[in-house]
């Protein structure tokens, strides 16, 4: 019993984590394509939407890592001996993204170095967006291999390889795409909602390419991703759904209704995760010797998934109200 | 480099460069909470503008506090993989409540940061005081993980396994109080030393004399508060050392013989390889005091340990002096300030006293990184003691040097940035707080 709440409070985490820290993560790519011109603008419209709680929207990932080594202490380690490299580039990002975002605007002096910090806010957040897409593509390509025994079957094949490098780039057009949509709520200027709204568009587009190149790097590297979406009923349903979202997204942009756009985007990211991960839920590393690592065979003792689950049961009771209103209240502002 | 020296020296720098943030996360929102009533008691201006000034500073700190604790959350796993399959589901009770902890406190704080003017004026005090409390909480959470690792409960370990894991019991373990006390005096007495020095610093050089008055009356009285109370934390810490772990009680006094009385060695080389102490000063019965509170009593000394188990002695024991020295200087530095509180005379005359406080800006810190090197090197060669060695558990893959390398160049690069920042902020306060807000 507990076992399920621990592991819907690990996807849940996850998923929100991808959400959230994905559009914080795509602020950072649509300002590295936007033109230096418009840039400062972009930055502000960011500033005001993200700052109160970017904060907040990364301890997803810390709720993550922490019920994974709690609860499932062998996918933690499995994940940080084979995937060490990436998950370190990752990190590298995170900490630079984060210091630099909050680095320039807290610098009492506004001058050159701003031009550095946000140098490094761009770069990095492109960095730790494709990693995490990479990491996540290498949990389910079937490349890591626990046998190996030269270093780069080990440490480098298990996450260099076409298929990881696909979702690492679809990763960064979804974040992308989803920092457009939130920001095109966020702005009230109709010159500036249409700059978003090419923003999404565009990287609209680069998901579909990248979305593409994530199918034939699977044709190519045999993993059988076409069966999980295409041959469950669920992972079947779930991508018609998106599709469909997707449709409706665009069509009420037209009509110029902005603030669901975001849940219907946020639906959207939601149900292309849930299709690519129902059919071998809950196996969560496939290994390349054809086995996998499954959440419920390596789940820890009984009494620590036990606390584990009243913990954060506890946690959400005091913080999801507390988390609501803070959104609730910088939604407001504008209004 | 060799792997297993860069993965301890990688763990080392990233944990010595979280816990000087988490620290100031830690205590510098009760510095604000109190500002911040003042502000909403008296309408005094001066007040809200610390409060604003001090909350700047406060995020940048928090920010790197928090990328370098998220760090350090895969690190455990990137280091020290075989230590987190086993030590994972046992120690992990305080980190998943320390989640819940961390969570509240990014909330509080997007809404302390961002609530100026758009919150009830209480419930935006509440709110800082969230921040800090949750804070503390979170440190306590994370000693109470370590103290763990110092002295193992919760389990049964038999034939190599671990049984009957209860992570409860092992959240409670016989360490986490008096680590998790004498931890939190210290974040007080460190933070609060570092600000008060820098605004004693600043009503030297004669800037804006109101403000940083204000601020560092505030600081003071915190960091005199923990100052005085540290050394009897640290006594309790010993006594608690010398009973569950006595090869780390002998490397912090250099002990090499078993003796009764034992005495206290202040200052002295240690010559690791002779097993000798050159130069010390002896003070005859005084480590049988503070070990066990009796002047007679007998202190186990390295002599009984089995050799592959000794920590490094000579780390142990310089840092320990450093952090008692400190420890020491800076109780006297509290009872001079309390002294002088009863005089008439007001501050910005005592320059003298003044000057001691800004000698006194990183000494808080030295000795909790003394603190710490003692407690986490004296407990080698074991990363959970008397269950697991440091070296079974480090991570198979090669090359982990230059992950060390890496690393420390951006925490390098990192410092530089931050006080770069602070000296930047506390240059504009001038122009930035001289006036009164028109707001
Ligand atoms: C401002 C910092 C500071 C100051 C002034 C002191 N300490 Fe300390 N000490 C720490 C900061 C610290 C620390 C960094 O916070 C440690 C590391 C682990 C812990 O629990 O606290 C620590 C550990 C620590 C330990 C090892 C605890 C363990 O391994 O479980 C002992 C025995 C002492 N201290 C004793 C003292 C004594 C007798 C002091 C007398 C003045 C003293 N400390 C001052
Ligand atoms: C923030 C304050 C802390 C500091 C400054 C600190 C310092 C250090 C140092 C100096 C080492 C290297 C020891 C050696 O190899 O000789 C070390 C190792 C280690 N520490 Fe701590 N430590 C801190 C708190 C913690 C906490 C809270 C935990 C975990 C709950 C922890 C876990 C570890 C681990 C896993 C190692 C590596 C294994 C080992 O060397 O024993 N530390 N730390
Ligand atoms: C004695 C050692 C430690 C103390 C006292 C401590 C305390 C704190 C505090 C108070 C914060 C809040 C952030 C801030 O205010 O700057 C923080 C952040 C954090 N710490 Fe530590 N910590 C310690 C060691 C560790 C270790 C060993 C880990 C990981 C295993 C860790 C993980 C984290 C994480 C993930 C955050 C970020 C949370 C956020 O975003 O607010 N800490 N720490």
């Amino acid at each position: 019993m507990m076992e399920q709440v621990v592991i819907t409070f690990l996807c849940m985490a996850i998923l929100l984590y991808f959400l959230l820290g994905g559009a914080d993560f795509g602020a950072g790519i649509i300002e590295l394509f936007t033109s230096t011109k418009n840039r400062s603008k972009t930055r502000k419209t960011m500033y005001q939407a993200i700052g109160p709680v970017w904060e907040a929207n990364h301890m997803w990932l810390i709720i993550a890592i922490v019920i994974l080594f709690v609860g499932f202490p062998h996918i933690y380690t499995t994940m940080s001996v084979y995937l060490h490299i990436p998950l370190a580039i990752m990190l590298i990002g995170i900490i630079a993204r984060g210091t630099a975002f909050v680095f320039r605007h807290y610098d009492a002096v506004k001058d050159d170095m701003q031009w550095f910090y946000n140098r490094i806010f761009r770069y990095s957040s492109f960095i730790t967006a494709l990693f995490l897409g990479i990491i996540a593509g290498s949990l389910i390509s079937g490349h890591i291999d626990t046998q190996a025994n030269d270093f780069y079957t080990a440490y480098i094949s298990g996450w260099l390889n076409w298929f990881s490098v696909a979702v690492g780039l679809f990763t960064v057009a979804l974040c992308g795409f989803l920092a457009a949509i939130y920001l095109i709520g966020e702005t009230k200027e109709a010159h500036d909602k249409r700059r978003f709204i090419k923003k999404a568009e565009l990287m609209n587009i680069a998901a579909v390419v990248f979305g593409a190149m994530v199918f034939i790097a699977a044709q190519r590297d045999k993993i059988p991703l076409i069966d999980w979406v295409f041959k469950s009923n669920v992972g079947l349903s779930a991508i018609v759904l998106a599709s469909l979202s997707l449709v409706l997204l665009w069509y009420l942009l037209l009509k110029g209704k902005t603030k669901i756009l975001r849940i219907l985007a946020g639906f959207q990211v939601t149900m292309i995760l849930l299709a690519i991960s129902y059919a071998h839920f809950p196996n969560f590393i496939r290994l390349k010797s054809g086995d996998a690592i499954s959440l419920l065979e390596t789940v820890g003792p009984e009494k620590t998934i036990y606390s584990l689950g009243l913990a954060l049961l506890l946690g959400s009771v005091l913080i999801l109200p507390f988390l609501g209103y803070l959104f609730y209240k910088f939604q407001k502002r504008e209004e | 480099m060799d792997d297993f020296i860069a993965a301890r020296s990688q763990m080392a720098l990233s944990l010595g460069f979280h816990i000087i943030f988490s620290c100031i996360g830690m205590v510098m929102p009760f510095f604000m909470a109190v500002s911040h009533y003042k502000w909403l008691k008296t309408n005094d201006e001066v007040y809200k503008n610390l409060t604003k000034a001090w909350s700047k500073g406060v995020a940048i700190f928090f920010a790197t506090g928090a990328v370098s604790g998220t760090m350090l959350s895969f690190e455990l796993g990137l280091l020290w993989p075989k230590f987190m399959d086993h030590a994972g589901p046992i120690f992990g009770m305080p980190f998943s409540l320390e989640g819940t902890a961390f969570f509240i406190e990014a909330i509080a704080l997007g809404f302390f940061l961002y609530g100026w003017n758009k919150l009830n004026k209480w419930f935006h005090w509440f709110t800082g005081m969230v921040v800090g409390v949750s804070g503390l909480a979170s440190g306590i959470l994370v000693v109470a993980a370590n103290a763990w690792m110092n002295s193992p409960a919760g389990f049964d370990f038999v034939n190599g396994q671990y049984l009957n894991i209860d992570p409860i019991q092992a959240m409670f373990n016989k360490a986490w109080f008096s680590q998790a006390l004498h931890m939190c005096l210290a974040a007080f007495t460190a933070t609060g030393f570092a600000v008060a020095g820098v605004h004693a610093l600043m009503i030297l050089r004669d800037r804006n004399k109101e403000f940083h008055l204000k601020a560092f009356k505030i600081a003071a009285i915190f960091a005199c508060i923990g100052a005085l109370l540290q050394p009897l934390s640290g006594d309790i810490s010993a006594k608690d050392v010398a009973k569950r772990q006595p090869a780390k009680l002998a490397a912090m006094e250099a002990l090499y013989k078993t003796e009764k009385p034992a005495p206290l060695l202040i200052g002295g080389i240690v010559n690791e390889k002779d097993k000798t102490v050159k130069g010390a000063i002896e003070i005859p019965g005084a480590l049988s005091f503070l070990a066990h509170g009796d002047f007679k009593a007998e202190v186990k000394g390295l002599d009984q340990i089995p050799e592959n188990e000794h920590p490094p002695v000579a780390i142990t024991h310089y840092a320990f002096q450093i952090m008692v020295g400190i420890g020491t200087l800076l109780l006297l530095v509290s009872l001079i300030y309390f002294f002088t509180l009863f005089k008439k005379n007001p501050l910005t005359e005592k320059r003298w006293l003044l000057k001691l406080f800004v000698g006194a800006i990183p000494l808080g810190y030295i000795a909790l990184e003394a603190g710490w090197v003692v407690t986490e090197v004296g407990r080698q060669p074991w990363i959970i003691y008397g269950i697991m060695r440091t070296k079974d558990a480090v991570t198979p893959m090669p090359g982990i040097a230059y992950s060390f390398y890496i690393f420390s160049a951006i925490y390098v690069s990192l410092s530089i940035i931050v006080t770069f920042l602070l000296y930047r902020q506390i240059k504009m306060v001038p122009v930035l707080y001289n006036k009164p807000e028109t707001k």
